[in-house]
Protein backbone atom coordinates (compact mmCIF):
# COMPACT_ATOMS: atom_id res chain seq x y z
CA UNK A 1 0.00 0.00 0.00
CA UNK A 2 2.74 2.25 0.96
CA UNK A 3 6.24 1.98 1.15
CA UNK A 4 8.93 3.42 2.33
CA UNK A 5 10.24 5.41 -0.49
CA UNK A 6 6.94 7.04 -0.09
CA UNK A 7 7.08 7.17 3.84
CA UNK A 8 10.06 9.44 3.09
CA UNK A 9 8.51 11.89 0.57
CA UNK A 10 5.28 12.18 2.91
CA UNK A 11 7.75 13.09 6.06
CA UNK A 12 9.60 15.39 3.56
CA UNK A 13 6.18 16.95 2.84
CA UNK A 14 5.33 17.21 6.07
CA UNK A 15 8.87 18.81 8.01
CA UNK A 16 9.29 15.63 10.15
CA UNK A 17 12.58 14.40 10.57
CA UNK A 18 11.88 10.67 10.89
CA UNK A 19 14.70 8.31 12.26
CA UNK A 20 14.96 4.67 10.50
CA UNK A 21 13.10 2.78 13.02
CA UNK A 22 10.67 5.50 12.47
CA UNK A 23 9.81 4.49 8.65
CA UNK A 24 10.12 1.28 9.47
CA UNK A 25 7.51 1.61 11.52
CA UNK A 26 5.10 3.90 9.91
CA UNK A 27 5.68 1.92 6.76
CA UNK A 28 4.00 -1.20 8.19
CA UNK A 29 1.55 0.65 10.18
CA UNK A 30 0.48 3.22 7.55
CA UNK A 31 -0.44 0.32 5.39
CA UNK A 32 -2.61 -1.12 7.40
CA UNK A 33 -4.42 1.78 8.03
CA UNK A 34 -4.60 2.78 4.48
CA UNK A 35 -5.96 -0.82 3.65
CA UNK A 36 -8.64 -0.42 6.30
CA UNK A 37 -9.73 2.63 4.55
CA UNK A 38 -10.37 0.86 1.87
CA UNK A 39 -13.62 -0.08 2.56
CA UNK A 40 -14.69 3.07 1.69
CA UNK A 41 -15.24 1.73 -1.97
CA UNK A 42 -17.51 -0.26 -1.02
CA UNK A 43 -20.15 2.72 -1.09
CA UNK A 44 -20.98 4.50 -4.09
CA UNK A 45 -20.60 7.97 -3.77
CA UNK A 46 -20.72 9.19 -7.68
CA UNK A 47 -23.67 11.36 -7.08
CA UNK A 48 -22.47 12.75 -3.26
CA UNK A 49 -22.24 15.84 -2.56
CA UNK A 50 -19.13 16.44 0.20
CA UNK A 51 -19.56 17.51 3.68
CA UNK A 52 -17.11 20.11 4.72
CA UNK A 53 -18.76 21.09 7.93
CA UNK A 54 -20.61 19.60 10.56
CA UNK A 55 -23.78 22.32 10.77
CA UNK A 56 -24.39 24.60 7.47
CA UNK A 57 -23.82 27.90 7.70
CA UNK A 58 -23.83 31.13 5.57
CA UNK A 59 -20.95 33.01 5.11
CA UNK A 60 -20.05 34.59 8.72
CA UNK A 61 -18.83 38.16 8.42
CA UNK A 62 -18.33 40.79 11.26
CA UNK A 63 -17.27 44.57 11.23
CA UNK A 64 -13.91 45.33 10.54
CA UNK A 65 -12.70 46.84 13.79
CA UNK A 66 -9.57 47.45 15.12
CA UNK A 67 -9.57 45.51 17.93
CA UNK A 68 -6.40 45.97 20.55
CA UNK A 69 -3.38 43.16 20.40
CA UNK A 70 -2.30 41.17 23.05
CA UNK A 71 0.89 42.36 25.05
CA UNK A 72 3.36 42.51 21.87
CA UNK A 73 6.00 41.74 24.83
CA UNK A 74 4.52 38.37 26.38
CA UNK A 75 4.39 37.47 22.48
CA UNK A 76 8.14 38.08 21.58
CA UNK A 77 9.01 36.41 25.08
CA UNK A 78 7.69 33.22 24.46
CA UNK A 79 9.75 32.81 21.09
CA UNK A 80 11.96 30.41 21.29
CA UNK A 81 14.71 33.30 20.05
CA UNK A 82 14.20 36.85 19.44
CA UNK A 83 16.81 39.74 18.81
CA UNK A 84 15.18 42.69 19.98
CA UNK A 85 11.86 43.35 18.24
CA UNK A 86 12.10 40.22 15.84
CA UNK A 87 11.91 36.54 16.30
CA UNK A 88 15.68 35.49 15.20
CA UNK A 89 15.60 32.04 13.29
CA UNK A 90 18.66 30.32 11.90
CA UNK A 91 20.24 31.98 8.61
CA UNK A 92 17.97 30.85 5.16
CA UNK A 93 19.96 31.89 2.58
CA UNK A 94 21.96 29.09 2.50
CA UNK A 95 19.10 26.50 3.09
CA UNK A 96 18.15 24.25 0.47
CA UNK B 1 -17.59 16.04 46.48
CA UNK B 2 -20.80 17.22 46.76
CA UNK B 3 -23.03 18.46 43.75
CA UNK B 4 -23.23 21.91 42.51
CA UNK B 5 -26.21 22.24 43.88
CA UNK B 6 -25.34 21.44 47.20
CA UNK B 7 -22.40 23.21 47.52
CA UNK B 8 -24.17 26.05 46.04
CA UNK B 9 -26.70 26.03 48.99
CA UNK B 10 -23.27 25.64 51.72
CA UNK B 11 -21.99 28.64 50.40
CA UNK B 12 -25.04 30.52 50.50
CA UNK B 13 -26.06 29.53 53.65
CA UNK B 14 -22.63 30.45 55.18
CA UNK B 15 -22.00 26.67 56.19
CA UNK B 16 -18.65 26.56 54.34
CA UNK B 17 -16.71 28.82 52.61
CA UNK B 18 -15.29 29.04 48.90
CA UNK B 19 -11.75 28.78 50.40
CA UNK B 20 -12.80 25.41 52.56
CA UNK B 21 -14.25 24.07 49.74
CA UNK B 22 -11.11 24.87 47.40
CA UNK B 23 -8.44 23.31 49.89
CA UNK B 24 -10.70 20.31 50.46
CA UNK B 25 -10.54 19.17 46.68
CA UNK B 26 -6.42 20.43 46.82
CA UNK B 27 -5.68 18.15 49.61
CA UNK B 28 -7.82 15.00 47.55
CA UNK B 29 -5.64 16.14 44.54
CA UNK B 30 -2.44 15.81 46.97
CA UNK B 31 -3.82 12.79 48.49
CA UNK B 32 -4.85 10.91 44.95
CA UNK B 33 -1.92 12.42 42.15
CA UNK B 34 0.33 9.99 43.14
CA UNK B 35 -2.01 6.89 42.10
CA UNK B 36 -4.01 8.72 39.36
CA UNK B 37 -1.82 11.12 37.62
CA UNK B 38 -4.84 13.44 36.32
CA UNK B 39 -3.50 16.73 36.54
CA UNK B 40 -0.65 18.15 34.55
CA UNK B 41 -0.40 21.43 36.64
CA UNK B 42 -2.59 21.85 39.93
CA UNK B 43 -2.90 25.35 40.36
CA UNK B 44 -3.50 25.82 43.87
CA UNK B 45 -2.64 29.56 44.10
CA UNK B 46 -4.90 30.76 41.70
CA UNK B 47 -7.73 28.57 42.83
CA UNK B 48 -7.23 29.68 46.39
CA UNK B 49 -7.12 33.65 45.08
CA UNK B 50 -10.23 33.00 42.94
CA UNK B 51 -12.28 30.99 45.95
CA UNK B 52 -11.23 34.15 48.32
CA UNK B 53 -13.17 36.40 45.69
CA UNK B 54 -15.87 34.30 45.84
CA UNK B 55 -15.89 34.25 49.38
CA UNK B 56 -15.29 37.89 49.44
CA UNK B 57 -18.95 38.60 47.44
CA UNK B 58 -20.96 36.25 49.66
CA UNK B 59 -19.37 38.49 52.81
CA UNK B 60 -20.68 41.42 51.12
CA UNK B 61 -23.88 40.00 50.33
CA UNK B 62 -23.56 39.71 46.47
CA UNK B 63 -25.79 37.36 44.54
CA UNK B 64 -23.43 34.43 43.18
CA UNK B 65 -23.77 32.02 40.04
CA UNK B 66 -24.29 28.24 40.45
CA UNK B 67 -20.44 27.69 39.52
CA UNK B 68 -19.24 30.07 41.97
CA UNK B 69 -16.35 28.43 44.49
CA UNK B 70 -16.98 25.19 42.20
CA UNK B 71 -13.45 23.28 42.09
CA UNK B 72 -13.12 22.24 38.24
CA UNK B 73 -10.37 20.88 36.50
CA UNK B 74 -9.55 22.08 32.53
CA UNK B 75 -8.06 20.35 30.10
CA UNK B 76 -4.83 21.41 29.49
CA UNK B 77 -5.77 22.34 25.73
CA UNK B 78 -7.95 24.69 26.66
CA UNK B 79 -5.78 28.53 26.62
CA UNK B 80 -5.36 29.88 30.23
CA UNK B 81 -3.65 33.10 30.63
CA UNK B 82 -0.50 32.85 32.69
CA UNK B 83 -0.62 29.24 33.45
CA UNK B 84 0.82 26.78 31.08
CA UNK B 85 -0.82 24.92 28.23
CA UNK B 86 0.67 21.85 27.15
CA UNK B 87 -1.73 19.68 25.53
CA UNK B 88 1.01 17.13 27.36
CA UNK B 89 3.21 17.80 24.32
CA UNK B 90 6.70 18.23 24.41
CA UNK B 91 6.61 20.84 21.61
CA UNK B 92 4.20 23.10 23.76
CA UNK B 93 6.31 21.80 27.00
CA UNK B 94 6.67 25.77 27.89
CA UNK B 95 3.95 27.41 26.63
CA UNK B 96 2.13 30.28 28.48
CA UNK B 97 -0.54 31.41 26.69
CA UNK B 98 -0.72 35.16 26.36
CA UNK B 99 -4.77 35.82 26.04
CA UNK B 100 -7.72 33.28 27.72
CA UNK B 101 -9.93 30.72 25.94
CA UNK B 102 -13.56 31.96 25.78
CA UNK B 103 -14.37 28.86 27.93
CA UNK B 104 -12.67 29.37 30.58
CA UNK B 105 -13.05 33.28 30.72
CA UNK B 106 -17.04 32.46 31.20
CA UNK B 107 -16.10 30.25 34.15
CA UNK B 108 -13.79 32.70 35.72
CA UNK B 109 -16.32 35.40 35.24
CA UNK B 110 -18.72 32.93 37.10
CA UNK B 111 -16.71 32.46 39.78
CA UNK B 112 -15.76 28.82 39.18
CA UNK B 113 -12.60 28.06 40.92
CA UNK B 114 -9.98 26.36 38.59
CA UNK B 115 -7.95 23.67 40.14
CA UNK B 116 -5.43 22.45 37.93
CA UNK B 117 -5.33 21.56 33.79
CA UNK B 118 -6.01 18.06 33.00
CA UNK B 119 -3.86 15.02 31.05
CA UNK B 120 -4.69 14.16 27.57
CA UNK B 121 -3.61 12.23 25.13
CA UNK B 122 -0.98 14.73 23.12
CA UNK B 123 -3.04 16.70 21.08
CA UNK B 124 -6.32 15.00 22.22
CA UNK B 125 -5.06 12.11 19.44
CA UNK B 126 -6.25 9.01 21.22
CA UNK B 127 -8.30 7.05 22.94
CA UNK B 128 -6.32 5.85 26.36
CA UNK B 129 -4.62 8.98 28.06
CA UNK B 130 -1.76 7.29 26.95
CA UNK B 131 -0.28 9.29 24.28
CA UNK B 132 0.45 11.83 26.67
CA UNK B 133 4.54 12.79 26.93
CA UNK B 134 4.59 13.72 30.50
CA UNK B 135 2.02 10.70 32.12
CA UNK B 136 0.09 8.12 31.81
CA UNK B 137 -4.00 8.72 33.88
CA UNK B 138 -5.15 6.05 35.36
CA UNK B 139 -8.43 4.78 36.05
CA UNK B 140 -9.82 5.08 39.81
CA UNK B 141 -12.07 2.00 38.82
CA UNK B 142 -9.09 -0.18 38.65
CA UNK B 143 -5.76 1.62 38.81
CA UNK B 144 -3.82 -0.58 35.70
CA UNK B 145 -6.63 0.46 33.42
CA UNK B 146 -6.95 3.09 31.07
CA UNK B 147 -9.78 6.15 32.15
CA UNK B 148 -10.19 6.24 28.32
CA UNK B 149 -9.34 9.36 26.22
CA UNK B 150 -8.64 11.76 25.45
CA UNK B 151 -9.63 13.41 27.79
CA UNK B 152 -8.70 11.09 30.52
CA UNK B 153 -7.34 13.44 33.05
CA UNK B 154 -10.77 14.94 33.20
CA UNK B 155 -12.97 12.08 33.33
CA UNK B 156 -10.45 10.13 35.95
CA UNK B 157 -10.32 13.59 38.30
CA UNK B 158 -13.85 13.99 38.60
CA UNK B 159 -14.47 10.25 39.14
CA UNK B 160 -12.26 10.46 41.87
CA UNK B 161 -13.59 13.30 42.95
CA UNK B 162 -10.37 15.53 43.21
CA UNK B 163 -12.62 18.71 41.40
CA UNK B 164 -16.85 18.43 40.90
CA UNK B 165 -17.10 18.99 37.53
CA UNK B 166 -14.09 19.40 33.84
CA UNK B 167 -13.89 20.67 30.53
CA UNK B 168 -12.92 18.13 28.01
CA UNK B 169 -12.92 18.68 24.01
CA UNK B 170 -14.77 15.98 21.88
CA UNK B 171 -13.42 15.20 18.15
CA UNK B 172 -14.26 11.76 18.02
CA UNK B 173 -15.43 10.42 21.61
CA UNK B 174 -12.72 12.32 23.82
CA UNK B 175 -15.25 13.10 26.53
CA UNK B 176 -17.98 10.49 26.11
CA UNK B 177 -15.27 7.28 25.69
CA UNK B 178 -13.66 8.46 29.13
CA UNK B 179 -16.93 9.19 30.97
CA UNK B 180 -18.07 6.08 30.29
CA UNK B 181 -14.70 4.16 31.36
CA UNK B 182 -14.63 6.06 34.46
CA UNK B 183 -18.41 5.82 35.55
CA UNK B 184 -19.47 9.37 34.96
CA UNK B 185 -21.57 11.87 32.62
CA UNK B 186 -19.81 13.37 29.82
CA UNK B 187 -21.05 15.20 26.67
CA UNK B 188 -20.43 16.24 23.42
CA UNK B 189 -22.94 19.75 22.41
CA UNK B 190 -24.11 20.28 19.14
CA UNK B 191 -21.36 21.53 16.55
CA UNK B 192 -20.89 25.42 16.84
CA UNK B 193 -22.86 25.54 20.55
CA UNK B 194 -19.83 26.23 22.46
CA UNK B 195 -17.07 28.84 21.42
CA UNK B 196 -13.50 27.63 20.74
CA UNK B 197 -11.82 30.58 20.98
CA UNK B 198 -8.53 29.34 22.97
CA UNK B 199 -8.89 25.25 21.83
CA UNK B 200 -6.08 24.16 20.75
CA UNK B 201 -7.21 23.07 17.54
CA UNK B 202 -6.74 19.47 16.38
CA UNK B 203 -9.41 18.99 13.68
CA UNK B 204 -11.21 21.55 13.36
CA UNK B 205 -14.19 20.61 11.32
CA UNK B 206 -15.11 18.03 14.10
CA UNK B 207 -13.50 19.30 17.71
CA UNK B 208 -16.21 20.34 20.57
CA UNK B 209 -16.26 21.19 24.21
CA UNK B 210 -17.94 19.95 26.72
CA UNK B 211 -18.58 19.32 30.15
CA UNK B 212 -18.07 16.36 32.49
CA UNK B 213 -19.58 15.91 35.67
CA UNK B 214 -20.87 13.40 38.59
CA UNK B 215 -24.42 14.00 37.62
CA UNK B 216 -26.79 14.45 34.58
CA UNK B 217 -27.30 17.90 36.55
CA UNK B 218 -23.98 19.09 37.06
CA UNK B 219 -23.09 18.43 33.57
CA UNK B 220 -26.18 20.45 32.58
CA UNK B 221 -25.13 23.39 35.09
CA UNK B 222 -21.42 23.77 33.55
CA UNK B 223 -22.57 23.37 29.90
CA UNK B 224 -25.40 26.22 30.47
CA UNK B 225 -22.09 28.52 31.86
CA UNK B 226 -19.90 27.78 28.73
CA UNK B 227 -22.53 27.51 25.69
CA UNK B 228 -23.29 30.75 23.60
CA UNK B 229 -22.04 32.55 20.88
CA UNK B 230 -18.76 34.22 20.03
CA UNK B 231 -17.95 35.98 17.16
CA UNK B 232 -14.13 34.85 17.64
CA UNK B 233 -14.97 31.23 16.65
CA UNK B 234 -16.37 31.76 13.09
CA UNK B 235 -18.06 28.49 13.41
CA UNK B 236 -20.37 29.33 16.89
CA UNK B 237 -24.13 29.36 16.07
CA UNK B 238 -26.07 32.43 16.63
CA UNK B 239 -28.66 30.64 18.87
CA UNK B 240 -30.51 31.04 22.74
CA UNK B 241 -29.19 28.98 25.10
CA UNK B 242 -32.07 28.00 27.66
CA UNK B 243 -31.58 26.71 31.19
CA UNK B 244 -31.07 23.30 30.96
CA UNK B 245 -30.85 22.63 34.49
CA UNK B 246 -34.00 24.11 35.41
CA UNK B 247 -35.96 22.22 33.06
CA UNK B 248 -34.77 18.57 34.80
CA UNK B 249 -37.68 16.45 36.09
CA UNK B 250 -37.27 13.12 37.47
CA UNK B 251 -40.51 11.69 34.90
CA UNK B 252 -41.18 10.92 31.40
CA UNK B 253 -44.68 11.71 31.56
CA UNK B 254 -45.02 15.20 30.33
CA UNK B 255 -43.10 13.75 27.28
CA UNK B 256 -45.40 10.81 26.75
CA UNK B 257 -45.16 10.30 23.22
CA UNK B 258 -41.37 10.59 23.56
CA UNK B 259 -39.83 8.14 20.63
CA UNK B 260 -36.25 6.83 20.97
CA UNK B 261 -34.36 5.32 18.37
CA UNK B 262 -32.29 1.82 19.36
CA UNK B 263 -29.66 2.03 16.53
CA UNK B 264 -29.57 -1.50 15.26
CA UNK B 265 -25.77 -1.54 13.82
CA UNK B 266 -24.19 -0.66 17.11
CA UNK B 267 -25.63 -4.12 18.28
CA UNK B 268 -23.62 -7.87 17.72
CA UNK B 269 -20.43 -8.02 16.70
CA UNK B 270 -17.71 -6.35 18.41
CA UNK B 271 -19.78 -5.51 21.09
CA UNK B 272 -18.76 -7.18 24.28
CA UNK B 273 -21.74 -9.50 25.57
CA UNK B 274 -22.12 -7.95 29.12
CA UNK B 275 -22.04 -4.13 27.36
CA UNK B 276 -25.00 -5.27 25.16
CA UNK B 277 -27.18 -6.97 27.86
CA UNK B 278 -26.48 -3.74 30.57
CA UNK B 279 -27.73 -1.19 27.45
CA UNK B 280 -30.34 -3.58 26.27
CA UNK B 281 -31.36 -3.00 30.13
CA UNK B 282 -31.19 0.73 30.12
CA UNK B 283 -32.97 0.53 26.84
CA UNK B 284 -35.48 -1.53 28.81
CA UNK B 285 -35.83 1.15 31.57
CA UNK B 286 -36.24 4.37 29.20
CA UNK B 287 -39.39 2.11 28.16
CA UNK B 288 -40.99 1.59 31.09
CA UNK B 289 -40.26 5.36 31.83
CA UNK B 290 -42.83 6.01 29.18
CA UNK B 291 -39.97 5.98 26.19
CA UNK B 292 -41.39 4.44 22.87
CA UNK B 293 -38.41 1.83 22.10
CA UNK B 294 -38.13 1.99 18.19
CA UNK B 295 -35.09 0.32 16.64
CA UNK B 296 -34.01 2.01 14.00
CA UNK B 297 -31.04 1.71 10.80
CA UNK B 298 -28.13 3.87 10.25
CA UNK B 299 -26.69 1.57 7.64
CA UNK B 300 -23.25 4.13 6.79
CA UNK B 301 -23.13 3.75 10.91
CA UNK B 302 -19.61 1.37 10.56
CA UNK B 303 -18.06 3.82 7.99
CA UNK B 304 -17.77 6.09 10.38
CA UNK B 305 -14.60 5.01 11.96
CA UNK B 306 -12.57 4.81 8.10
CA UNK B 307 -14.28 8.57 7.36
CA UNK B 308 -13.12 9.79 10.66
CA UNK B 309 -9.29 8.54 10.43
CA UNK B 310 -9.09 10.10 7.41
CA UNK B 311 -11.15 13.23 7.54
CA UNK B 312 -9.32 13.93 11.30
CA UNK B 313 -5.68 13.70 10.46
CA UNK B 314 -5.65 15.28 7.11
CA UNK B 315 -7.16 18.42 9.27
CA UNK B 316 -4.78 17.72 11.97
CA UNK B 317 -1.79 17.57 9.42
CA UNK B 318 -2.81 21.48 8.31
CA UNK B 319 -3.47 22.49 12.17
CA UNK B 320 0.01 21.14 13.16
CA UNK B 321 1.52 22.67 10.76
CA UNK B 322 2.13 25.76 12.77
CA UNK B 323 4.27 24.10 15.16
CA UNK B 324 7.75 24.97 13.60
CA UNK B 325 10.11 26.62 16.32
CA UNK B 326 9.66 29.96 15.37
CA UNK B 327 6.97 31.96 17.49
CA UNK B 328 6.29 29.80 20.93
CA UNK B 329 6.81 26.38 22.01
CA UNK B 330 10.28 24.01 21.44
CA UNK B 331 12.91 24.32 19.10
CA UNK B 332 15.74 21.86 18.77
CA UNK B 333 18.68 22.88 19.61
CA UNK B 334 21.54 24.89 16.98
CA UNK B 335 19.59 23.95 13.96
CA UNK B 336 22.39 24.17 10.91
CA UNK B 337 19.41 25.91 8.68
CA UNK B 338 15.81 26.68 8.68
CA UNK B 339 14.90 23.46 7.03
CA UNK B 340 16.27 21.68 9.48
CA UNK B 341 14.91 23.60 12.27
CA UNK B 342 11.29 22.44 11.17
CA UNK B 343 12.11 19.14 10.48
CA UNK B 344 13.99 18.33 14.05
CA UNK B 345 12.07 20.79 16.30
CA UNK B 346 8.66 18.70 14.88
CA UNK B 347 10.79 15.17 14.98
CA UNK B 348 11.77 15.98 18.76
CA UNK B 349 8.80 17.34 19.89
CA UNK B 350 5.62 15.55 18.57
CA UNK B 351 5.16 12.04 19.93
CA UNK B 352 4.24 8.89 17.63
CA UNK B 353 0.64 9.02 17.34
CA UNK B 354 0.80 12.88 16.49
CA UNK B 355 3.37 12.03 13.56
CA UNK B 356 1.62 9.25 12.33
CA UNK B 357 -1.56 11.02 12.04
CA UNK B 358 0.28 14.09 10.98
CA UNK B 359 1.70 11.36 8.51
CA UNK B 360 -1.98 9.47 7.47
CA UNK B 361 -3.25 12.96 7.03
CA UNK B 362 -0.29 14.91 4.81
CA UNK B 363 -0.52 11.35 2.56
CA UNK B 364 -4.28 11.54 2.21
CA UNK B 365 -3.84 15.10 0.91
CA UNK B 366 -1.39 14.82 -0.70
CA UNK B 367 -1.66 15.37 -4.76
CA UNK B 368 -3.04 11.89 -6.65
CA UNK B 369 -4.29 10.87 -3.32
CA UNK B 370 -6.83 13.37 -2.44
CA UNK B 371 -9.59 12.48 -4.15
CA UNK B 372 -9.28 8.94 -3.51
CA UNK B 373 -9.00 9.31 0.13
CA UNK B 374 -10.23 12.85 1.43
CA UNK B 375 -13.12 13.93 -0.93
CA UNK B 376 -14.46 10.18 -1.03
CA UNK B 377 -14.36 10.52 3.26
CA UNK B 378 -16.24 13.80 2.57
CA UNK B 379 -18.87 12.56 0.45
CA UNK B 380 -19.70 9.26 3.23
CA UNK B 381 -19.67 12.11 5.64
CA UNK B 382 -22.50 13.29 4.03
CA UNK B 383 -24.23 9.86 3.74
CA UNK B 384 -23.39 9.60 7.30
CA UNK B 385 -25.44 12.65 8.43
CA UNK B 386 -28.28 11.76 5.80
CA UNK B 387 -28.70 8.46 8.01
CA UNK B 388 -28.69 10.40 10.99
CA UNK B 389 -31.37 13.11 9.30
CA UNK B 390 -33.47 9.96 8.28
CA UNK B 391 -33.16 8.46 12.24
CA UNK B 392 -34.69 11.69 13.57
CA UNK B 393 -37.35 12.25 11.08
CA UNK B 394 -38.73 8.88 13.23
CA UNK B 395 -37.33 9.09 16.71
CA UNK B 396 -36.24 11.91 18.89
CA UNK B 397 -33.11 10.37 20.76
CA UNK B 398 -31.10 7.61 19.87
CA UNK B 399 -29.28 5.05 21.86
CA UNK B 400 -26.56 2.93 21.80
CA UNK B 401 -23.38 2.24 23.71
CA UNK B 402 -20.58 4.90 24.20
CA UNK B 403 -17.67 2.50 24.25
CA UNK B 404 -17.80 -1.48 22.53
CA UNK B 405 -16.12 -2.49 25.93
CA UNK B 406 -15.39 -1.92 29.72
CA UNK B 407 -11.69 -0.14 30.76
CA UNK B 408 -8.85 -2.07 28.81
CA UNK B 409 -5.41 -2.19 30.57
CA UNK B 410 -2.85 0.11 30.33
CA UNK B 411 -0.65 -1.05 27.28
CA UNK B 412 -3.46 -3.73 25.82
CA UNK B 413 -3.50 -1.31 22.26
CA UNK B 414 -0.68 0.46 22.00
CA UNK B 415 1.10 -1.48 19.82
CA UNK B 416 -1.56 -1.73 17.21
CA UNK B 417 -3.10 1.72 16.07
CA UNK B 418 -6.09 0.41 14.92
CA UNK B 419 -6.79 -1.50 17.66
CA UNK B 420 -6.87 1.94 19.87
CA UNK B 421 -8.92 3.46 17.01
CA UNK B 422 -11.52 0.75 16.96
CA UNK B 423 -12.65 1.54 20.16
CA UNK B 424 -14.11 5.01 19.16
CA UNK B 425 -15.99 3.62 16.79
CA UNK B 426 -20.09 3.86 18.43
CA UNK B 427 -18.99 7.99 19.03
CA UNK B 428 -17.35 8.71 15.70
CA UNK B 429 -20.35 8.62 13.43
CA UNK B 430 -21.92 11.77 15.82
CA UNK B 431 -18.71 13.71 15.44
CA UNK B 432 -18.86 13.80 11.82
CA UNK B 433 -22.96 14.36 12.31
CA UNK B 434 -22.45 17.41 14.26
CA UNK B 435 -24.91 16.20 16.97
CA UNK B 436 -25.10 16.47 20.57
CA UNK B 437 -24.60 13.01 22.66
CA UNK B 438 -24.20 12.13 26.21
CA UNK B 439 -22.91 9.13 28.12
CA UNK B 440 -24.01 8.32 31.69
CA UNK B 441 -23.39 5.33 33.92
CA UNK B 442 -25.48 2.46 33.10
CA UNK B 443 -24.19 -0.34 34.87
CA UNK B 444 -21.21 -2.31 35.77
CA UNK B 445 -19.73 -5.07 34.75
CA UNK B 446 -18.69 -8.75 36.22
CA UNK B 447 -15.21 -6.86 36.86
CA UNK B 448 -16.50 -3.92 38.59
CA UNK B 449 -15.95 -1.73 35.78
CA UNK B 450 -18.86 1.13 34.35
CA UNK B 451 -20.80 0.68 31.52
CA UNK B 452 -22.13 3.69 29.36
CA UNK B 453 -25.05 4.30 27.80
CA UNK B 454 -24.85 6.80 24.86
CA UNK B 455 -27.73 8.88 24.16
CA UNK B 456 -27.67 10.91 20.97
CA UNK B 457 -30.07 13.98 20.32
CA UNK B 458 -30.88 16.28 17.19
CA UNK B 459 -29.07 19.39 16.11
CA UNK B 460 -29.54 21.98 19.17
CA UNK B 461 -31.63 19.35 21.10
CA UNK B 462 -29.23 19.37 23.88
CA UNK B 463 -32.30 20.14 26.41
CA UNK B 464 -34.00 17.02 25.35
CA UNK B 465 -31.05 15.02 25.66
CA UNK B 466 -30.18 16.52 29.27
CA UNK B 467 -34.17 15.78 30.31
CA UNK B 468 -34.12 12.15 29.09
CA UNK B 469 -30.64 11.32 30.51
CA UNK B 470 -31.59 12.70 34.00
CA UNK B 471 -34.97 10.88 34.08
CA UNK B 472 -33.02 7.83 33.38
CA UNK B 473 -30.40 8.57 36.45
CA UNK B 474 -32.75 9.43 38.30
CA UNK B 475 -34.67 5.98 38.30
CA UNK B 476 -31.59 4.43 38.60
CA UNK B 477 -28.88 4.57 41.36
CA UNK B 478 -25.52 3.99 38.86
CA UNK B 479 -24.30 7.18 39.17
CA UNK B 480 -24.16 7.05 43.18
CA UNK B 481 -21.32 4.70 43.12
CA UNK B 482 -17.58 6.02 44.01
CA UNK B 483 -14.62 3.95 43.13
CA UNK B 484 -12.69 2.72 45.91
CA UNK B 485 -9.53 5.46 46.51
Amino acid sequence: MIDREQVQKVAHLARLNLTSEEETQFTGQLSDILEYFEQLSELDTSEVAPTTRAIDMSNVSRPDQLQPCEDREIILESAPDRDGEFFKVPKIVNAE
Amino acid sequence: MSSIRELHRQLTHKERSAVEITQEALERIQALEPKLHSFLHVTADHALEQAQKVDAKIAAGEEISPLAGIPIGIKDNLCTRGIPTTCASRILENFVPPYESAVTEKLTAAGAVMVGKTNLDEFAMGSSTENSAFQVTANPWDLERVPGGSSGGSAAAVAGGECVVALGSDTGGSIRQPASLCGIVGMKPTYGLVSRYGLVAYASSLDQIGPFGRSVEDAAILLGAIAGHDPRDATSLKVSIPDYASTLKPDLKPRRKLKIGVIQETFGQGLDPIVEATVTKAVEQLQSLGAEIQVVSCPQFRYGLPTYYIIAPSEASANLARYDGVKYGFRTKDPDNLLSMYTETRAQGFGAEVKRRIMIGTYTLSAGYYDAYYLKAQKVRTLIKQDFEQAFGKVDILVCPTSPTTAFKAGDKTADPLSMYLTDLMTIPVNLAGLPAISLPCGFDDQGLPIGLQLIGNVLREDLLLEVAYCYEQSTSWHQRSPQL
